[in-house]
């Protein structure tokens, strides 16, 4: 069979790319060893905002309590949450499949791996040829020496999502994203949690400021966090004992019933025969042009396979972006790094884009700072949500938004506004002139837009 | 009782002043008339005649500063009186005035980025917000530029490109020059007679042959030798006479005609122009024209022309020939309606009546006209007769 392009993998990037594809009237193949919708929506971004979402509900129950009502959680079943988060993701994967079904992509099940440029050929013998292959075959969990993952006590995030019954405690190895998100997870239900980070800070690629809101917030939810430490040993017998190291050479020993490695991700890439093609790579990551094109022209790689951030809604903005540039598109606008915004969805949410202050205060550029706390929110004191703020960061001289950093209740919604600005170069003027329904937590943006000129009403 | 001693208005035009000098000090007696401080106006220096009398009893401007019209710049009282509740109501009405000031200040910013914002020739051009903000910080227009963004949407990047190509072309470091007062003023007066009053243009070659003779002849018998700019204010007021509709003014609903023919000219002072006035050039004689003439040029120099002697000319000459320009336009000198622009006066093969090629000295001249006053055919009519006039000029007796 011949196609104009063919696509390995089905998850955020792939799918998108053949959708877009089929919209730009190409003949497209897609094909999946797994389920459609691949790790975000099966073993990630999806199942976890599930967990997360019953885990804020569960945490609220005794707020009730203040107006008399007693919420009765005898019979609570993390097996549920578990089907309903499960429940989730399969709705979710029959809906990317009857996206594909409706536009027309050629929708294939199995392994495959290249032959040429031109050419793939899957676990059952058969060669497909198409003009244009795009590798979208994402990433996996990272594991550390030690530490190998048996998905039984020592788990990678796949592994926590799967389980049905909660263990008393568990050890988080890793303060990124995924982890800070287990660890508001588990402790919700009421799992003992230590988060266990090599770095100063925790969510060490956020600001510093926010970061540290966060950790304070977490601590007081009885999260116990190791920073600057790393985990050196683990010894099963009974039960699991942690060998932890700090940076400056103290010990310490930590008992546990599971370990969540949650220490990044690395691209999936081993057997899809690349090498022998001499496909660049370069850390393990193959190596693209900004349209994704690697140093064979005919091949394109998108998402997690590559050394741009693993997110899945850069691949899938990678995705549109390749298979533009595969049928000859013009000015494709290329992604530009500082406005990719990060989400982190544990209570309080955790939102950016852009540079942290420190980085900034780092280059020479003149940065003008504004920092406005939800406390001096109507909308936010009315529905107790005063934890949180945002702090804008424009350029001095031009009130050019350059970076912007939120948390608190709302923030991975509140952030998009700011960036639409960031995107569309709007300046510090046109956020604080635009009227903003009052109350709501947006509210919040508009008055640090205002800071950057005479200043905030509201503080 | 202490009195202020505040600065007035000493040119219609006037807003501000710098105290060039003071000629009285603290502690003298001070009658109505006594000059009390040499001021700079937007035009010229000025004396500073004092209608007040009592004893300056303290100068709050010292030389060098400017003050704006109405500021206080002193204190006059009697002898020996206590003025220091009176200084705190001075400095504190200052203060009250310089704020308000900065408020007007602020509020003229404010409303000058929301236009900036949005330049009148740029409005209809796709750009985002900072990319129009960039340019206008640098001066660029975004008429030139190529859009890379959604639509072709000029974007930052857009804008930073042909910034650095404007750079890369400048080989030394632009130098800003704070505009004094008489510069604005030029560049006011001239922009709203440019933009306000329909410019156009028309020329003639004149043979100055005869001119240059009676020139010769009449410096003969004179010690002060008579400029050459008497004889043309003369000649062009024969030809206002001759040609009323050119010597008058827009007024928007009228237009008037002078009873005077008052010619300005053109003289380059150094820091800017000016054009001192001579008055009722019909009445007067060459000689006569060229003694005030004279005086006025000096007084230009030395900064001292009062503004009657400045303002008013119902028409206007600028003469470059002494510089070598052979033909120019000029621009229209408010209130008047018609500017004359004298060239070189160049020795010039030209072709006489009997065919045969003869050396003249030959002039070209160009006049402006405000065409809502003076229509075609009336300003060739006159450049005609300036022309007869000026190779004939024996017709300036007629």
């Amino acid at each position: 069979m011949n196609y104009d392009l063919a696509i390995i993998g089905a998850g955020p990037g792939g799918y998108v790319a053949a959708i877009r594809a089929r919209q730009l009237g190409m003949r497209v193949v897609l094909i999946e060893k797994d389920k459609a919708g691949g790790v975000c929506l099966n073993w990630g971004c999806i199942p976890t905002k599930s967990l997360i979402h019953r885990a804020h509900v569960f945490s609220q129950l005794k707020s009730t309590e203040a107006w008399g009502v007693r919420v009765d959680t005898s019979a609570f079943s993390y097996q549920h949450v578990h089907t309903e988060s499960r429940n989730a993701a399969a709705t979710l994967s029959r809906g990317v499949e009857g996206l594909l079904k409706k536009n027309q992509v050629e929708y294939l099940k199995g392994k495959a791996s290249l032959k040429d440029g031109r050419t793939l050929i899957l676990a059952n013998g058969k060669t497909i040829s198409a003009k244009h292959i795009i590798i979208a075959t994402g990433s996996r969990s990272k594991s550390i020496a030690g530490f190998t993952i048996d998905e039984d006590t020592v788990l990678s995030s796949q592994g926590a999502l799967s389980m049905t019954r909660l263990p008393q405690r568990i050890v988080i190895l890793g303060a990124g994203a995924i982890g800070m998100e287990f660890a508001y997870i588990f402790s919700s239900f009421g799992v003992k949690v230590t988060v266990v980070e090599m770095a100063k800070e925790i969510l060490p690629l956020e600001d510093t400021q926010m970061a540290s809101f966060i950790k304070t917030h977490m601590s007081k939810k009885g999260i116990t966090f190791a920073t600057s430490t790393i985990a050196r040993e683990l010894k099963k017998g009974k039960n699991l004992s942690l060998l932890l190291e700090s940076t400056y050479g103290k010990e310490k020993i930590v008992e546990t019933d599971a370990v969540l490695v949650s220490v990044g991700r690395q691209p999936h890439i081993e057997d899809l025969g690349l090498e022998k093609l001499g496909v660049h790579t370069k850390q393990g990551c193959i190596v693209t042009d900004n349209y994704g094109k690697t140093s064979m022209d005919s091949v394109y790689a998108i998402g997690d396979v590559k050394s741009t951030a693993q997110l899945a809604h850069v691949a899938s903005k990678e995705g549109e972006i390749a298979v533009e540039h595969i049928a000859g598109k013009k000015n494709i606008r290329i992604i530009d790094p500082d406005t990719i915004p990060s989400a982190i969805y544990c209570e309080p949410q955790l939102a950016s884009f852009g540079p942290s202050e420190d980085a900034l205060r780092k280059k020479t550029v003149k940065i003008k700072k504004f920092v406005f706390p939800y406390q001096a929110l109507g909308k936010a004191v009315a529905t107790s949500q005063t934890g949180g703020m945002i702090k804008l960061l424009c350029a001095e001289d031009t009130h050019e938004v350059i970076a912007c950093h939120v948390v608190g209740y709302n923030a991975t919604e509140v952030i998009h506004e700011v960036l639409l600005a960031k995107h569309s170069e709007l300046l510090a003027e046109d956020l604080a002139g635009m009227i903003h329904a009052h109350p709501t937590i947006s509210e919040a943006v508009m008055e640090a837009a205002k800071g950057m000129q005479e200043g905030a009403i509201h503080i | 009782m202490a009195e202020k001693l505040v600065m007035v208005a000493l040119s219609p035009t006037m807003e501000e002043g710098v105290i060039l000098a003071w000629n009285k000090k603290e502690g003298d007696t001070i009658v109505s008339g006594d000059v009390l401080c040499e001021v700079e106006t937007d035009k010229t220096s000025m004396e500073y005649e004092s209608n007040q009398e009592g004893v300056l009893l303290k100068i709050l401007r010292p030389e060098g500063d400017s003050a704006q019209v109405g500021d206080a710049i002193g204190v006059i009282g009697k002898k020996g009186e206590n003025i220091t509740k009176f200084l705190q109501t001075i400095s504190q009405e200052q203060e009250a005035s310089v704020h308000e000031a900065s408020l007007k200040d602020k509020q003229n910013d404010s409303m000058k980025t929301d236009i900036e914002r949005k330049p009148d020739t740029d409005k209809l051009i796709k750009a985002s917000p900072l990319a129009r903000k960039i340019a206008v910080d640098k001066g660029v227009s975004l008429s030139n530029i190529k859009g890379s963004g959604p639509a072709g949407r000029i974007t930052k990047k857009d804008v930073e490109a042909t910034q650095q190509y404007a750079v890369k072309s400048v080989a030394g470091i632009d130098k800003d020059i704070p505009l004094e007062s008489v510069r604005k003023i030029i560049a006011k007066r001239l922009s709203e007679s440019k933009f306000n009053s329909p410019h156009y243009y028309v020329t003639l070659s004149v043979d100055m042959s005869r001119v240059l003779a009676a020139r010769t002849e009449v410096n003969k018998s004179h010690d002060k030798k008579v400029g050459v700019n008497a004889f043309l204010i003369k000649m062009v007021a024969e030809a206002l006479r001759k040609h009323p509709q050119v010597n008058a003014s827009w007024r928007e609903t009228f237009i008037r005609q002078f009873g005077s023919v008052d010619i300005g000219l053109a003289v380059d002072r150094g820091n800017g122009l000016i054009t001192p006035v001579v008055r009722d050039c019909v009445s007067k004689g060459i000689v006569v024209i060229d003694k005030e003439l004279k005086t006025l040029i000096e007084k230009a120099g030395e900064n001292t022309l009062l503004p009657e002697e400045y303002s008013g000319a119902t028409f206007t000459i600028s003469n470059l020939g002494s510089f070598g320009i052979e033909e120019f336009t000029a621009i229209i000198n408010p209130p008047g309606s018609a500017i004359l622009a004298i060239g070189k006066t160049v020795f010039t093969p030209m072709c006489d009546e009997q065919r045969n090629v003869v050396v003249r000295p030959m002039m070209k001249m160009t006049l402006s006209s405000d065409h809502r006053v003076i229509d075609g055919v009336l300003a060739a009519r006159f450049m005609t007769s300036l022309k007869a006039i000026m190779e004939d000029p024996i017709y300036v007796l007629l």
